[in-house]
Order: C-alpha cells, then sequence, then structure tokens
C-alpha cells in the first residue's frame, strides 16, 4: 500500500508542475524586467519612438511595436474568419465522409509546417509577388505577414470551430429540416448561430496563436518601427522585436530589460485572450 | 434566380473556399519539394557546412535538433505522462485541480517567443547552464508540456471504465490496476499524441534562439553543454542573414526540405501508430 | 424489520450490516440498512432502477471508494471483521470477496492472462501453478471444454455469454469466499442466460453469492433469499418462497406483480 501511495504521489508532483511553471513563467519575466519599472519608469514605454540603440537618446516606446501587432493581427483575421468559418462548415456539414477523412489530416499537415519554413516561403515566393503586385519597392509587408499567419491561425480555427458546430444538437437540425427549412437554411440559421460561442472562442485562440507568432514575421514583415495603419507599409511587431533584437542585447541593460517588458504584455494578451476563450467553451458546454 | 439555383451556388463557394484552403498548403510543399530535392544529397546530409554556410552540408544542424528533440522527449515525456495519469485516474473535481487544469491552458498558450524569454531567464542566467542544449531542451519541454498532457490524459479516458473496476475488484491496488489495465492499452494514444506535439517542437526556432540555438558552428557538441545549430534557426540565418541570400537559395530550400521531412516524417509516424494499434485495441 | 426469522437456526451469517446509510456527496442513496446474509446461500436483490440496490451490493467490496464524493455510515461486517474500519486493507477484503460486473469487461488480453491477473497481482507467478489455477478456474465457470485449445487468444473474440463466463473464471481464479454479482446476465440473451443461472446453482454450495437483478423470475429461479429495495429502503427480506408467494409488506406485492417497477 506504501507503493501506492507513493506513486499517488508521485503523480500529484508531476501534475503540480504546470501550476509551478506558469509562476515561474510569470516571475523570470517580471524578475528581469523589474528595474526598468523604477527607472525610467513605465511612462518610457508609452511612447511612439522605438530607439534601443541611440548615441544621442536612446527610446523604449513599444507603441509602434503594438500597432504592428494589431495591425498583423487584423489584417490576418479579415482572411481567416471567412476561410476558417466557411472550411469548418464545409467539413462538418457539407463534405462526404471520405472526403472530410482526407480534409482533417490535411489541416493537420498545415498546423504541422514550421513557422520558419512558411516564413521561408513568404519571403521567396510571396514576397516578390506582392511587390509585383502593388508595384512596391519591397514586398515585405504587413500584408505579407498577415497571408503567413492566416496559414498558421487557419488549422486552430478551423478544428475548433468544427467542434462547435458538430457539438450543436442534432434535434436542432431535425427541426428546422422537419420545418421545411433547406440544407443550407438550416446551416446559416439555425447551426451557425447556435454554435457561434465555440467559434468566437476558437477565433479568440486563434488571435493568441497570431499575435505569439515570430519566425514568419520576422522574417516577411520588413521589421521596420514606425506607426502605421497601412496594410502595404513595412512593420515591427512584438514578437520580431524579441527575436532580432535579444540576441545582440547586453544582459541586464535598459533594451533588455524593455524587451522583457514587451514580453510581459504577449503573456498578459495571450493569457486573458486564453482565459475568455476557455470561460466561453465552458459555459456553453462546447468544451471536449 | 431561382432558390435551388442559388442555394448550389452558395454550396459551390463554400466548397472553393475549402479546396483554395488544400491547394494553398499543397502548393507550399509542392513548392519547397521541387526546388528542395535537387540539392538534396547525401553530402548535403553527412558534411559540414563551410563558408558560412554558402558550401557544404548540414550535419551539425541535424545532430543538433536532434539532440534538442531527444533532450525534449526526455523531460516533457515522463513529466507529461505522470500529469495526465494523475488529471485522468488520480483528481477529484475540486479547486486544485482546476488550478491545474487552467495552468495546462495557460501554458498552451504562451507564445513561443515568451518561452524563449523564459528559458534565458531561467535556464541559461539564472541556473547557468549558458546558451546550451541543456537550457533549449528545457525550454522546448516546457512548451510541448501541455501538448503531451492533454493528448495522453485523452488517451487514458478511452480506456472503458469497466477494465478497471475490475482490476479493483480482483484485489489489485490502484497503482497496479493502473500499470497493468490502464496505461498498456493506452499507450499508442499517449505516444501518437506526443510525437505529434514533439514534432512541432522539432521545427521551433523562437524558443531556441535565446537559449541554444549557435549562427555558425561547423561541429558536433560534445556534452549537454554545449550550443549546437538547429535546423530551423540555420534555415532562418540562411534566408534572411546570409550576405549572398540568393547566391545560396538551393541549400536555403534543401534546408527546408529536411526540416519539413523531419517534421511531417514524424507525424506521419505518428499516425501509422495510430492506425496500427487501432485495429489491436478494439472496444 | 425481520419479526421472525426466516433461516435456520443454525445458519452462520456471513455479511451483517447495522444502520447503513449512503451518500453520493449531498444525496443520500441508502437509509439505515440492517441486513444479515447467510453464507453459502444465494440472495437476490430485487427492487426498481435506482433503488439502491446496486449501491448496497457495492459496499460490500467497497468498490463505492473509487467514486469521490461518497461517504458511508454505520456498520459492515465480513465475518466478523469491520471492513471500513481505519487500517482495513481493501485489497485484503476484495480477494476475499469476488466481483462479476453486469457488462462482461474481459480485459483485451488472452484468454489465460485474463483468468491469472488476479493470482499474478497476489504473488502467484509460477507457470505451472497459473496454469492449474485458470484450469481449474474455468472448469468451475463452465466454460473449459469451449476454451481449452485456444487460451492464448484474445478475450474480446469470445461471445457476450463466455465473456460473462470468463470473468466468473476471473473472479473464482483469486480464491474468494463470497461472489457479488451485479445484474450478470442483464446484458446476454436467453440461452446465455439460462447458462450462467446453472453456473450459480453449481456455485450455490461453495460461495456466499449476493446478486442483483432487475429480472424477477431470475431471483424466484436461482436464489435463496430475496430482499427487495425501494427508494433506498430495504422494505423486506425474507426467504424467496415467501417473497413471492406472500409478500409481508403491500410494496414487494405492487412490485413482484408488477404493478410498478
Amino acid at each position: 500500500m506504501w507503493k501506492d501511495k507513493a506513486m499517488r504521489l508521485l503523480m500529484l508532483s508531476a501534475a503540480s508542475t504546470s501550476i509551478f511553471l506558469v509562476a515561474l513563467i510569470f516571475i523570470f519575466l517580471m524578475k528581469e524586467s523589474a528595474p526598468f519599472a523604477l527607472k525610467p519608469g513605465l511612462g518610457a514605454l508609452i511612447d511612439r519612438q522605438w530607439i534601443p540603440v541611440s548615441f544621442v537618446q536612446e527610446h523604449f516606446g513599444i507603441l509602434s511595436l503594438v500597432t504592428g501587432s494589431a495591425l498583423v493581427t487584423g489584417l490576418s483575421m479579415l482572411f481567416t474568419i471567412p476561410l476558417s468559418v466557411l472550411g469548418a462548415i464545409y467539413i462538418a456539414e457539407i463534405a462526404s465522409p471520405v472526403e472530410r477523412e482526407i480534409l482533417k489530416p490535411f489541416i493537420e499537415l498545415l498546423a504541422s509546417i514550421p513557422s520558419v519554413v512558411l516564413g521561408f516561403f513568404g519571403l521567396v515566393v510571396l514576397a516578390p509577388l506582392i511587390k509585383n503586385l502593388f508595384g512596391l519597392g519591397t514586398g515585405l509587408s504587413a500584408l505579407t505577414g498577415a497571408m503567413l499567419l492566416t496559414l498558421m491561425a487557419i488549422p486552430t480555427v478551423i478544428t475548433l470551430s468544427e467542434d462547435a458546430i458538430m457539438s450543436v444538437p442534432r434535434a436542432y437540425k431535425d427541426a428546422s429540416q422537419a420545418l421545411g427549412a433547406s440544407d443550407l437554411q438550416t446551416i446559416f440559421q439555425v447551426i451557425i448561430p447556435a454554435a457561434l460561442p465555440g467559434i468566437i472562442a476558437a477565433i479568440m485562440l486563434g488571435v493568441g496563436r497570431v499575435i505569439g507568432e515570430t519566425m514568419a514575421v520576422l522574417m516577411v514583415t520588413g521589421n521596420s518601427a514606425i506607426m502605421t495603419w497601412s496594410p502595404l507599409a513595412p512593420v515591427r511587431t512584438m514578437t520580431a522585436t524579441i527575436a532580432a533584437e535579444m540576441g545582440e542585447v547586453s544582459f541586464g541593460s535598459l533594451h533588455y530589460q524593455a524587451l522583457f517588458w514587451i514580453g510581459l504584455v504577449l503573456l498578459a494578451v495571450t493569457f486573458i485572450l486564453n482565459v475568455i476563450a476557455q470561460r466561453v467553451l465552458v459555459r456553453y458546454g462546447m468544451m471536449k | 434566380m431561382s432558390r435551388r439555383r442559388s442555394e448550389q451556388i452558395t454550396y459551390f463557394l463554400i466548397r472553393l473556399v475549402m479546396y483554395f484552403i488544400v491547394l494553398v498548403i499543397g502548393y507550399i510543399l509542392f513548392d519547397i519539394v521541387r526546388h528542395g530535392l535537387p540539392a538534396l544529397n547525401w553530402a548535403f546530409l553527412t558534411e559540414y557546412p563551410r563558408k558560412s554556410g554558402s558550401e557544404g552540408g548540414i550535419l551539425p544542424a541535424i545532430v543538433g535538433t536532434l539532440s534538442l528533440l531527444a533532450g525534449t522527449i526526455l523531460v516533457a515525456l515522463p513529466l507529461g505522462i505522470c500529469s495526465a495519469i494523475y488529471l485522468s485516474e488520480y483528481a477529484e473535481q475540486n479547486r486544485f485541480t482546476a488550478m491545474i487544469r487552467l495552468a495546462i491552458i495557460t501554458l498552451a498558450g504562451v507564445p513561443s517567443i515568451v518561452y524563449g524569454l523564459f528559458g534565458l531567464g531561467l535556464f541559461v542566467l539564472f541556473l547557468n547552464f549558458g546558451t546550451s542544449i541543456l537550457a533549449g531542451s528545457l525550454t522546448l519541454a516546457c512548451m510541448v508540456l501541455p501538448t503531451i498532457i492533454v493528448s495522453s490524459e485523452e488517451a487514458l479516458r478511452a480506456v472503458p471504465h469497466g477494465y478497471r473496476d475490475a482490476s479493483l475488484a480482483l484485489g489489485a491496488t490502484k497503482w497496479e490496476t493502473i500499470r497493468t489495465n490502464v496505461l498498456p492499452y493506452s499507450l499508442s494514444g499517449i505516444i501518437t499524441g506526443s510525437i505529434l506535439g514533439i514534432g512541432r517542437a522539432a521545427g521551433e526556432t523562437a524558443p531556441i534562439l535565446l537559449t541554444v540555438a549557435a549562427f555558425y558552428l561547423p561541429r558536433l557538441p560534445n556534452s549537454i553543454f554545449d550550443q549546437v545549430m538547429a535546423l530551423p534557426y540555420h534555415l532562418y540565418i540562411l534566408a534572411t542573414q546570409h550576405p549572398e541570400a540568393d547566391k545560396v537559395l538551393p541549400l536555403q530550400y534543401a534546408t527546408a526540405l529536411v526540416l519539413l521531412l523531419l517534421v511531417l516524417g514524424l507525424s506521419l509516424g505518428a499516425i501509422i501508430i495510430r492506425i496500427h494499434f487501432r485495429k489491436k485495441y478494439r472496444w | 424489520m425481520v419479526e421472525t426469522s426466516p433461516f435456520p437456526a443454525d445458519t452462520e451469517h456471513v455479511i451483517t450490516t447495522s444502520k447503513v446509510n449512503f451518500f453520493y456527496g449531498a444525496t443520500q442513496a441508502l437509509f439505515d440498512i440492517t441486513m444479515d446474509i447467510p453464507g453459502r446461500r444465494v440472495t437476490a436483490f430485487i427492487g426498481p432502477s435506482g433503488c439502491g440496490k446496486s449501491t448496497f451490493l457495492r459496499i460490500f467490496n467497497r468498490m463505492n471508494d473509487t467514486i469521490s464524493g461518497t461517504r458511508l455510515e454505520g456498520d459492515v461486517r465480513i465475518n466478523g471483521e469491520d471492513i471500513y474500519e481505519n487500517g482495513s486493507n481493501v485489497v485484503r477484503l476484495r480477494r476475499k470477496v469476488g466481483m462479476v460486473f453486469q457488462k462482461s469487461n474481459p480485459f483485451p488480453k488472452s484468454i489465460f492472462d485474463n483468468v491469472a491477473y488476479g493470482p499474478r497481482i497476489h504473488g502467484t507467478h509460477d507457470r505451472q501453478q497459473l496454469a492449474e489455477i485458470v484450469e481449474k478456474s474455468l472448469i468451475r465457470s463452465a466454460l473449459w471444454d469451449e476454451v481449452k485449445d485456444r487460451l492464448e487468444t484474445n478475450a474480446l473474440g469470445l461471445s457476450g455469454g463466455q465473456q460473462q463466463r470468463l470473468c466468473i473464471a476471473r473472479a473464482l481464479a483469486v480464491g474468494p469466499d463470497i461472489l457479488l454479482m451485479d445484474e450478470p446476465a442483464s446484458a446476454l440473451d436467453p440461452k446465455s442466460t439460462i447458462r450462467i443461472e446453472d453456473l450459480i446453482g453449481e456455485l450455490r454450495n461453495e460461495y456466499t453469492i449476493v446478486i442483483v437483478t432487475h429480472n424477477m423470475q431470475q431471483a424466484a429461479r436461482i436464489s435463496d433469499y430475496t430482499a427487495f429495495f425501494y427508494e433506498g429502503h430495504l422494505v423486506e427480506f425474507n426467504a424467496t418462497k415467501k417473497i413471492f408467494t406472500k409478500p409481508r409488506e403491500k410494496q414487494t406485492e405492487d412490485y413482484i406483480t408488477g404493478r410498478f417497477g
């Protein structure tokens, strides 16, 4: 019996690691970034200029990085939402069983393509295409990044939306059809509204994934820290800034601390999106 | 235009969207295979890079990525499986369990670059492992842990409850029951889910950027405290930092292809295991 | 409750319970059940679904312990020993009290490994010894002739009735004194049901058998004593013959004549 108790304790401690890890992540991000809050103070982050290395005056304003992330994410959602929701409707309601069995692993396949490979594809194929299409000086733009991010978000959003659609009780569909509604009317007037909370949660999780994505945007968005809302302009996201600059920064410097602050902001945003999405899923009984 | 006609058009449009997505994925894979295959040969896989990667092979990057994978598996697999066993077999519905679940969901949503920052802060600097295989593996392990837990728990829960009851009723202890009548039947599911998660780790760049990856290091690692090159990082460097990026395009494509083959190979292997074992245990 | 004892004077009561109350969380499932179950006889529990008969059965081998949030009050003794006493050994209890479930649940292992599972868990690893136990158990459960040539094949290949007899063999292999059966034939076809009933008849002199059933004909056919449960209460417990011919309680009579249930 002592062995039984020991094993239980072992499993319990393993499971507790997750809690421990979350705490550690928050603690270490705060630990590395904390001194910045005292001097120069958090107000320094609220600035339009990000000039972390300068002989004259350094600026650690993350606003242009935040808008960069927001622009790329927003654009990408403009593509992701219709594509994924229609894709999910197709897989869940229209595709034949054989088609489903082929399409689902294919979507899974997309999820496992490394982001650096997608970034590479974007760099050598997509960017030149965008450049020629719009007659730009460079194809490295918010739009190019958004298109790649769409590819990264699609598997998440399609799969979760499909789960949501599948979780709509069969009886709703039967009732609608019994009233003489066509299949299509049933889909758009009964099934989608019923699945909406799950689809919204799926989109939120997709946004979380897109905001946190690093390599693809680092490679194709042009990385210029300028505040802009133009889709065809080069931008720089929060994630790309950390990835590009952390390698050359001296540990413990203000620049280093500012990069950790960006990490904290990212962590907070994705954490909130995640928690809200889970709440929605649990509330509407769509948690698997 | 009749209602029927307009419905047919709508169906057609939805199908078009779906197959557009499929086409794009297909084209990306096709493009990488088409351009990568010509430059891919035995020498490329087994030689050291020369002239900052302008010539030669990618052996150190392959070895680096494989050693990172091994490290990740060694840490994340036991931890993940044990966590899943706790959640599926022992956990009661209480606040503590809810906290564990919230933590797992949180971990699953943490951006990969934030894992990189965390790994840098904890493993590289605080624990003084330096930029090393050890620090990189631990960082990747943290990242894949939630995936392994979730898929393992699903596999454990798929084992019919009757086996547990029957085993307990015969006088087996809880642990004996889990070891002999739950784990063996769920192992295939656990392995499948874990490989899928770990395969994704193999392709990740952001977490290793700050914790292990070497820009250019044409030799093999001697210990877990060594830096290594890694396939994804190598591709990133060749594509964006190389002074003659256009000239080495074939090498970039070949590197991308090797990385893709590794990751998709792992996923494919997982799917084959799943099909094989599905036939064995049918309940 | 039982004014005149239905048991012969020399009856040895193997399971005795006194004022047992049982709770699933805040919901009380059993109320003040006091009952003495005789050894080496077949006792049937009958009653409508949800009356608590299965819950009561699972108290005897502490299977309810596996459900979180359950709570037991009162005294449960097997051979005089308080099985819910602190420090009481559940593993030892379950070796003495075997159980057969409603849905046959052979492990997805070979027939041999299924029957040998219990003995192995309890420390028997000698192949020769195991083979003897397996053969003896399978003979007792009337399955030996059908499976002796394919002991190494997967048990899931057996028919439903054979699977259930395998589960009985598996329970017998541990060497229990008491056999708890939770609607063992409810998922089987009539022919397989008869075989299980015949088997119970053969085992009745060696084991104390407690069987839960929703099939009143079955209770009448195979049991010596019958207890009728209703909404968590033990309504009547008597010799089976008495219960089915001259029930004392109106509720029992209504149930066995089919007015509710």
